[in-house]
């Protein structure tokens, strides 16, 4: 599992790389940070999907999708997530500058994440209920980061 | 000859000036428009969320239940200036907790304080000018059961000639119209126009503004530039949205797209208050927004 996810995280940054020397522009820390975001939205996609019925429930693939979820939360994440890389200092950011002047803020909302998505994981695969018990807290925790610390669309 | 041309000029004058004296005047609502009308806590606090009071003023960053308590101080800047909401809680000397029925109502559909002053539209008064009266006295029952509190009111931020209460009354006579801007033909769309033309005001920051300030209908719920100066409201149209009802409604309930980001910004806010309305009031605003051409 641990493997397959740093594979896929890999490849995400290696295509946000390639999207770079592309020449979109912007900057590295930006594109990977936002890389680790495509890969939450991915797996609570796919548990979403499955909670609201517009895929059939997969125990082993809920179990898989949360299981990931969870490791991504888990990530330091501090390489990409460098001071001077806020909405308006650098080209498609959208961080606002209080991530890094509220770091306790920041901190608590990371926890939050980890913490809604452990405990998701630990049930994806009890059944569809179970699911769609569980994956509220994971989802109000996306939620909450972005009301708090993620700036309006560039 | 010289003379001749003053005195038209005066006489000009004079009936410019009570042109302007006559539509400048504030409107309100009597107490015996509203008689006849009996209130009901229960149905305004539907209103309440759908009409989005708290998301204005409520204190900055409140949560859960400091949502109800209505002491104002959120400060939004504008290109005319900032303006900071005031205390709208049921305290008698900081708060409106003091106010007669038809007092709140005109404020509420005319944009008229008690004083007999005109608003300004920061606060959407534009929008729930199309709210019903029974709605509106539904809304003033029900925040009269919400907590007092003893914040003072701050001051606006806006420079002349903005800042001159009357001049505003010239804006309402241009922009506050109680047309409707969407046809709708049948009871769903209607209930949708309602929620989103009138209780939800989301043209407000979803339509693009003209130079005075008026929402362009010509271009309704197209998008429109951040009034914080920063970034961009996104449009919202079938063509720009690209979503189906069910990713509306859902979006509307959790805040989640269909590609599973989360609503940022200013939206979060009118999310949690959608959350709380009934399915088929969400529904009736996707219905709505894919009716729009
Ligand atoms: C601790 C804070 C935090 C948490 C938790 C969080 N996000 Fe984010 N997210 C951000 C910030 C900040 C940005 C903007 C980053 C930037 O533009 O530099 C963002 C951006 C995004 C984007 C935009 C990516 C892009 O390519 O533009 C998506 C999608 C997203 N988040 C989804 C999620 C989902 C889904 C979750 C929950 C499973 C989540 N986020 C949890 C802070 C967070
Ligand atoms: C977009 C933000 C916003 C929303 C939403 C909003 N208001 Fe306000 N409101 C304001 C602002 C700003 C003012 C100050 C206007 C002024 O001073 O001219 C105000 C003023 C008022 C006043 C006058 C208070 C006084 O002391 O004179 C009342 C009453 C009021 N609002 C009630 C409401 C109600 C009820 C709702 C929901 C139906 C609501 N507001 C929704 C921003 C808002
Ligand atoms: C206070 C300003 C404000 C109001 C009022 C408002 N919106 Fe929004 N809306 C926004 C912003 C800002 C966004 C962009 C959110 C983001 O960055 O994710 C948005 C996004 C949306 C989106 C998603 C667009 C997309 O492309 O992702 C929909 C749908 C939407 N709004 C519908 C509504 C409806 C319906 C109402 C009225 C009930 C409303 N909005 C009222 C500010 C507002």
């Amino acid at each position: 599992m641990r493997r397959s996810l740093i594979a896929l995280t890999a490849f995400a940054l290696a295509t946000g790389t390639v999207a770079l020397a592309g020449g979109h522009g912007g900057n590295p820390a930006v594109k990977a940070r936002n890389a680790h975001m495509s890969l939450y939205s991915f797996n609570l996609g796919l548990l979403g999907d499955m909670a609201k019925g517009t895929i059939d429930y997969d125990a082993a693939k809920a179990t898989e999708a949360a299981s990931d979820l969870a490791a991504l939360a888990a990530f330091t994440q501090s390489s990409y997530w460098v001071e001077g890389t806020a909405q308006g200092d650098v080209d498609g950011s959208r961080a606002k500058a209080e991530i890094w002047s509220d770091a306790a803020g920041w901190a608590e909302k990371m926890e939050l994440m980890k913490t809604g998505s452990a405990s998701l994981a630990a049930v994806a695969g009890n059944g569809l209920e179970a699911l769609q018990g569980g994956i509220g807290d994971a989802g109000a925790a996306c939620g909450a980061c972005h009301k708090a610390y993620r700036g309006p669309r560039n | 000859m010289l003379g001749r041309i003053f005195r038209w000029g005066v006489f000009l004058t004079l009936i410019g000036l009570g042109v302007y004296w006559f539509i400048t005047i504030p409107k309100t609502v009597s107490d015996e428009q509203l008689a006849g009308l009996s209130s009901s806590s229960e149905d305004g606090e539907q209103v309440f969320h759908a009409a989005g009071c708290a998301s204005c003023h409520a204190a900055e960053k409140a949560e859960g239940d400091a949502k109800l308590v209505l002491a104002g101080g959120q400060r939004f800047p504008s290109p005319f200036g900032t303006f900071v909401a005031p205390n709208i809680s049921t305290d008698t000397s900081h708060g409106i907790g003091g106010w007669t029925q038809a007092e709140f109502v005109s404020a509420v559909v005319q944009g008229t304080s008690p004083e007999g002053q005109h608003y300004f539209p920061a606060f959407p008064y534009s929008s729930y000018a199309k709210m019903t009266l029974q709605d509106a006295v539904n809304l003033h029952a029900y925040m009269q059961t919400l907590p007092s509190d003893a914040t003072p009111n701050a001051q606006h931020d806006v420079a002349f000639p903005f800042n001159i209460r009357r001049n505003i009354g010239g804006w309402k006579f241009l922009f506050l119209s109680e047309d409707w801007v969407s046809d709708a033909n049948t009871p769903e769309l209607e209930r949708g126009r309602y929620l989103v033309e009138a209780l939800g005001h989301c043209a407000e920051c979803h339509t693009p503004r003209n130079a005075l300030g008026g929402l362009d209908r010509a271009r309704w719920m197209q998008g429109a530039a951040d009034p914080s100066g920063k970034g961009r409201i996104p449009g919202i149209t079938p063509a720009q949205l690209g979503w189906v009802a069910a990713d509306i409604a859902e979006y509307l309930k959790s805040g989640f797209t269909p590609e599973f980001d989360t609503a940022g910004g200013h939206m979060v806010a009118v999310v949690e208050n959608t959350a709380k309305l009934p399915p088929e009031d969400r529904a009736a605003i996707a219905a709505y927004l894919l009716a729009l051409p």
